[in-house]
């Protein structure tokens, strides 16, 4: 026997599914309103946490990316003797790239941090030679630092050793606590979409009883309940997108200016913030009819 | 058309409501089930639409063994079976043709076929004139009157009804009898389960008395064999 599941659909049912479940909105408007509440409250924590985010890890990425190891090269070291360290320098594998920054462009940096002072050394320039070398993988650098060590021709390596470490631990503890605290928001918004969703069923449980009597399959009871989980969801997700999307360009603003040929820079705007309101919108979409499929479950006893 | 052998129900709870009850009921049979509450009436008639699964022995509604039935395939069963209750169990927010159209509705019939066969229901029940109506607008007569052409709107070769009289007054109940009388005579087999001792003596038809779970009179013709 066909049982008319959820492959078979008439069109005429499916529009009669929608029609019913956007009638079952307004039916019960309060609870509509309570379910739709209590995903716009959730999605709008998630968002906001999302962002912090997702920015928190660009921050971190930035901060990686500008991890570099600094080769000093031995003062007594030949211009011959200098290229041969720098081929034995591009030829680590764990190495992106080496630049040549000589003691002249070194002492100038120095002079535009440290101010018009360090002039004097101009004189008699203390510094050193410097290959700058970036790894591929900046977890890479403490290792990569400690084999340039033993070179030939080197000085020292120098890339903030503990500093660094320190700092890759703090963005891993950070970012993993963050994802932990998304997950038991969300996981709490479903439950709560889910209990919303399973009192509109109750207040309709005879409906849902009369349907099973006369021969209703139970995808045919399941599909208005699903859609009306994903319209909540959906409407639930359009004040967060609306807040991210407002909220974003603010901050966006006023760190532009602060932040101005920073290192670190916050996630650009335009491929952003639509990311994050189709997160939020896929999110809402599912937790509504994840929360509406368990609640249905329960009431046709499968 | 409807089979039991040594049929026994058990409910969770410790209850033994069924015990080896064997039973035949042949297409176009007229029963009436009768005996005290809570002899096992109710468990009795929810077997054969499949709203309890006996706890052993064999069940056979219609040329479909429930023993095997699966879950998914009740639905299937239910679309040859008509059920009415007592409390009619009418949707208050829709009309009296909404409330009908809706048993069709759910098996994806044609809407044309649908408005031919909703208002040729109602005419046979006699609320024509009402398909327009809220249930709540209706005397209880007439709401069981259209939860009757509910259960026969997809033509069931089975109408199982659970004291369809019980909340009625005797003339009205009495229109209901009729109601019932013309379905049978259409061939619909029915099996009523009543306590209405004036019905059963007067529209002599198969009587089964059950009593603390077993089956303890079948007779052709009988009555209802119960004081009160």
């Amino acid at each position: 026997m066909n049982s008319g599941g959820i492959m078979v659909m008439k069109s005429r049912t499916l529009r009669r599914h929608f029609r019913e479940s956007f009638k079952n909105l307004s039916r019960n408007g309060w609870m509509t309103f309570a379910a739709i509440s209590a995903v716009t409250v959730t999605l709008l924590l998630v968002g906001v946490f999302l962002t912090i985010l997702l920015n928190l890890n660009k921050a971190a990425t930035d901060i990686e990316n500008d991890v570099e190891v600094r080769v000093l090269v031995k003062l007594d070291a030949t211009k011959a003797e200098q290229q041969e360290l720098k081929k034995r320098l591009s030829n680590l594998p764990e190495v992106a790239s080496v630049t040549y920054s000589p003691k002249e462009k070194e002492l100038q940096n120095l002079i535009k941090d440290m101010g018009e002072d360090f002039a004097l050394f101009e004189q008699n320039n203390p510094l050193y030679d410097v290959f700058v070398v970036k790894t591929k993988r900046p977890a890479d650098t403490p290792k990569v630092a400690k084999k340039i060590k033993n070179f030939q021709y080197t000085e020292d390596a120098i890339y903030g050793e503990k500093k660094v470490e320190r700092l890759f631990s703090f963005l891993k503890t950070s970012r993993n606590v963050g994802l932990v605290l998304s997950i038991g928001l969300l996981f709490t918004a479903m439950f709560l979409i889910s209990n919303t969703i399973k009192m509109t069923i109750f207040a309709r449980r005879k409906e849902i009883e009369i349907m099973r009597l006369v021969g209703a399959t139970n995808w045919f009871i399941r599909w208005p309940f699903l859609l009306e989980g994903l319209w909540l969801g959906l409407l639930g997700s359009l004040l967060p997108v609306a807040a991210v999307m407002i909220g974003y360009s603010y901050v966006i603003g006023a760190m532009t200016t602060y932040m101005q040929g920073h290192f670190i820079q916050p996630l650009p705007y335009s491929p952003f913030v639509w990311q994050i309101s189709g997160i939020l919108l896929l999110i809402g979409a599912f937790i509504g009819m994840w929360g509406s499929f368990v609640a249905v479950r329960r009431f046709l006893k499968v | 058309m409807i089979e039991m052998k040594d049929v026994t129900k058990k409910y969770p709870n410790g209850v033994t409501a069924l015990r080896g009850v064997d039973i035949s009921i042949k297409p176009g049979e007229f029963v009436y089930v009768v005996g005290p509450s809570g002899a096992g009436k109710s468990t009795f008639i929810k077997l054969m639409y499949r709203e309890e699964k006996p706890t052993s022995g064999q069940i056979v509604v219609n040329g479909v063994n429930l023993s095997t039935l699966k879950d998914k395939s009740v639905p299937l069963l239910r679309r040859q079976i008509g059920v009415v209750f007592q409390d009619f169990k009418l949707l208050p927010t829709l009309t009296v043709y909404e409330n009908v159209a809706f048993a069709m509705e759910v098996i994806e019939e044609s809407p044309s076929a649908i408005k031919k066969r909703v208002m040729e229901v109602l005419d046979l029940v006699g609320l024509k004139s009402k398909a327009r109506m809220l249930p709540g607008e209706l005397s209880g007569g007439e709401q069981q009157r259209v939860s009757i052409a509910r259960s026969i709107v997809n033509q069931p070769k089975v109408v199982i009804a659970d004291e369809p009289t019980g909340n009625l007054d005797p003339d009205t109940a009495w229109g209901i009898m009729d109601i019932f009388e013309k379905i049978n005579a259409k061939g619909t087999t029915l099996v009523m389960a009543t306590h209405n001792k004036e019905i059963v003596n007067t529209i002599r038809r198969r009587v089964l008395a059950i009593e603390d779970g077993r089956i303890v009179r079948d007779e052709q013709r009988g009555d209802y064999g119960y004081e009160i």
